[in-house]
């Protein structure tokens, strides 16, 4: 791969100078690449003229395995794609089949589950800027605000029963309604993060040493970004407000009050400084839906479509109608609809889509995910021409490249 | 084993191996002392490739805290690393580049397997996943789960810890090492 | 109402710039698809890119169809501006899908269409690096076609009659 040997240099006056390039490779392992992708870099020195990915290395094949499953097997590979904030593929999945069934969701319902994806929104968040801090230097952050993460789990064990990869939730609802412990929690957490969420903030956000090294660091235009149908906090640093909770609502965010965050310049301090304000606006829709909640009667946790949402296990058991119900909808009896459909939800990254057809039968006829890292991510070798090798690391830590959604 | 304990008190610092204990001098057998020496002062190379790379930060975080069992210093050099826990899916095409990271490690080494992926291809029963990476390099220690609860990840360690400590020093070099390594191609 | 006269109206643009090229149009569940011939189909994005202002490429994909021996390749376009969604739809034939690459409009559509050959062997012309991206190189068949297996039937460790429903 490098060049020969540049013979003219041998003679005494050389004649002309000759660039010699030598080829870096980022490795599929590597401490600073937070997933496994490959980046074959050919640098001057410390500058990079040039980078080819390759992606693939952790391929598992779920749009083929989710045509043998049938479509509540499907939530559990859904949540293996974002794996930091799992919950929202969940619902986003759920209504995709919940739009083709054409079943209507309760309000109450909904607002549970915006309560569940902005709490996964923050923790997908939290990763993503802790982790801008660690390859800057500033591992404190990383350490402190992980406990808060701890915190999210803890209500996620209390909803399902899991901490990372939740499956949380049924086609039609919630599997069980929210007990009082976690209510306690979820107000809990309410109240001990703001504040250290503060210290975190005060820590990188206006500190010298941060600023300098991320401003223009990973930089791109409005018009390239579009271009490479970027979404998500890395579209809005570019200054492209295209939120999808705002331009094609679900589950009941257009009730919601909430600003969308954009930057101006698309670069690494944008990104994070996106993130950060998201994150606030996300505590307080959270609260926001505790109050609008309190309006509702407590006890709907699901929708009311029996041919396919699973009845409560106390009816099952009791219940002939229940029993008949739930046998049908596990054997894969019930009438599914032939169609196609798409829905797109706001994920950690961006536009998570999901395109559905579906040919009657209990299995998908074909299931497409429109990945938002894996779009985004083609971008990144524009984004680090010219730059040094510890600005392509900060851009792709920034950029939130999560491996589990970048090869499907 | 005996275990030693700061006057008064009954906080237990460290076990002690049998041995001969005098004015200044405790003697015991040199395995025993690396054995113990080894154990809590291990070095691992987190290969965190999925989901389960996410439950080792959580480990490595303040909550659950696996530097209190000497692992402080993760490595990701496999040159200088002992231990290599190999967390989340591992597809065909990542094969051979654990294999080239295991091969670059030197012995003593240990092979821990964090996940139902990495242990067995887990859910993902697929063409381009390998099931399983006892395919390709020896393992010491499964830990299942999907993911594993950072309980269970540190239980995988401690039980590691319990392998380095009960080695015989000579294990390493004895034909039926050699011969399992044979069974993989490695060298 | 104004809805479905609006929608129309974009097909009624593309009927009259393109005369005889529009196959089928619905809209399922609100969306609407129409079904083109695959011969202008990058001059009809085109078309919808420069002068519809369709400048956001949400996904392209790929759907098998064995009995009718044809593989679909779906684009789906976003005009931000309105927030109009489209969903273009060509159907190539199996022996020999081809049509000619996106990614002189959308420079997202690289690895879209890269993603495409690999998983159903869509060749399209004109890409500047037509290689598989997501499995090993050296895979020989493409492996999201209905005739090939989920399952690597080399493995022995897991029993066809248990597992592989």
């Amino acid at each position: 791969m490098a060049d020969n040997y540049n013979t003219s240099l041998l003679s005494d006056i050389p004649e002309k100078e000759e660039k010699q390039y030598s080829y870096l490779n980022l490795g599929p392992t590597h401490p600073a690449t937070h997933g496994i992708f490959q980046n074959v870099l050919k640098m001057d020195g410390e500058i990079i003229m040039d980078a080819v990915p390759t992606i693939g290395y952790i391929h598992r094949a779920f749009e083929k395995l989710a045509e043998r499953r049938p479509f509540y097997q499907i939530t559990t590979i859904t949540d293996r794609m974002n794996y930091c904030s799992s919950p929202i593929n969940n619902f986003g999945w759920h209504m995709t089949v919940e739009k083709l069934l054409k079943i209507e969701i309760p309000k109450r319902v909904q607002y549970l589950r915006v309560i569940i994806m902005e709490l996964a929104r923050i923790s997908d968040h939290i990763i993503c800027n802790t982790i801008i801090g660690q390859d800057v230097g500033a591992t404190t952050g990383f350490l402190y605000l992980f406990q808060y993460r701890e915190r999210i789990y803890e209500i996620y064990e209390e909803i399902c029963g899991a901490r990372l990869t939740t499956n949380m939730g049924r086609v039609g609802g919630l599997e069980r309604n929210f007990t009082d412990k976690t209510w306690e929690k979820l107000d809990g957490f309410l109240k001990d993060f703001p504040p250290a969420f503060e210290e975190f903030s005060a820590l990188l956000e206006r500190n010298r040493i941060f600023m300098d090294r991320t401003i223009n660091c990973g930089p791109i235009s409005a018009e390239r970004a579009l271009a490479y149908s970027f979404s998500g906090p890395n579209l809005r640093a570019a200054g492209v407000d295209y939120d999808v909770r705002v331009m094609n609502p679900y589950s009941s965010y257009e009730e919601f009050d909430f600003i969308v965050p954009i930057g101006t310049q698309g670069d690494t301090y944008d990104r994070f400084m996106v993130r950060q304000k998201e994150m606030w606006e996300s505590v307080s829709i959270i609260k926001q839906a505790i109050e609008k909640i309190k309006k509702e009667p407590s006890h709907i946790y699901r929708a009311d479509a029996p041919e396919y949402v699973l009845p409560p296990k106390e009816e099952v058991y009791n219940n002939m109608e229940a029993l008949i119900y739930q046998f049908k909808n596990i054997m894969g009896e019930t009438d599914i609809p032939k169609g196609e459909v798409y829905h797109a939800v706001e994920g950690g990254n961006g536009e998570l889509g999901f395109y559905l057809i579906s040919d009657g039968g209990r299995t998908p006829y074909r299931l497409h995910f429109r990945r938002p890292c894996f779009i985004f991510y083609q971008a990144y070798p524009e984004m680090i021409k010219g730059r040094m090798l510890s600005d392509a690391i900060i851009t792709m830590s920034s950029m939130n490249v999560i491996a589990g959604e970048l090869d499907s | 084993m005996e275990t030693t304990t700061i006057k008064n008190s009954d906080i237990i610092i460290g076990q002690k191996p049998e041995g001969i204990e005098g004015a200044g001098f405790f003697a015991t057998s040199l395995d025993k002392v690396v054995g113990m020496a080894r154990k809590n002062s291990i070095w691992p190379l987190p290969f965190a490739t999925s989901c389960c790379g996410i439950e080792f930060m959580a480990t490595m975080g303040s909550h659950y805290d696996l530097a209190r069992f000497g692992a402080e210093r993760l490595s990701f050099s496999p040159r200088q690393a002992d231990l290599l826990m190999v967390m989340g899916t591992i597809a065909k095409k990542m094969g051979p580049i654990l294999r080239q990271v295991y091969e670059q490690m030197a012995e003593p080494r240990w092979v821990l397997s964090v996940g139902a992926c990495a242990s067995s291809g887990g859910i993902f029963d697929t063409y381009s996943v390998l099931q399983g990476i006892d395919r390709i390099i020896p393992v010491d220690v499964y830990v299942p789960g999907c993911p594993p609860r950072p309980e269970q990840i540190i239980d995988g360690i401690l039980k590691i810890q319990h392998l380095v400590q009960t080695e015989s020093l000579r294990r390493r070099d004895s034909p039926e090492y050699k011969a399992m390594l044979n069974q993989y191609g490695i060298e | 109402m104004e809805e479905t006269v609006t929608e129309e109206k974009i097909v009624a643009v593309i009927r009259e710039n393109f005369p005889s090229e529009v196959i089928s149009v619905e809209s399922p569940y609100g969306f609407l698809t129409v079904n083109l011939k695959a011969g202008k189909i990058i001059d009809i994005i085109k078309f919808l890119y420069d002068k519809e202002k369709y400048q956001y490429l949400t996904t392209i994909c790929g759907i098998h169809y064995p009995e009718s021996k044809t593989i679909q390749v779906m684009y789906q376009l976003h005009k931000l501006t309105e927030n109009k969604r489209i969903r273009l739809k060509i159907a190539l034939p199996e022996e020999k899908p081809s049509v000619p690459t996106l990614t002189n409009v959308f420079p997202a559509a690289n690895w879209m269409e890269r993603e495409t050959y690999d998983f159903f062997g869509v060749i399209f012309e004109g890409h500047p690096n037509l290689i598989r991206i997501l499995n090993v190189e050296d895979m020989i068949i493409f492996p999201m076609r209905k005739e090939y297996p989920l399952e690597d039937q080399t493995r022995e460790d897991k029993n066809n009659d248990m597992f592989g429903r």
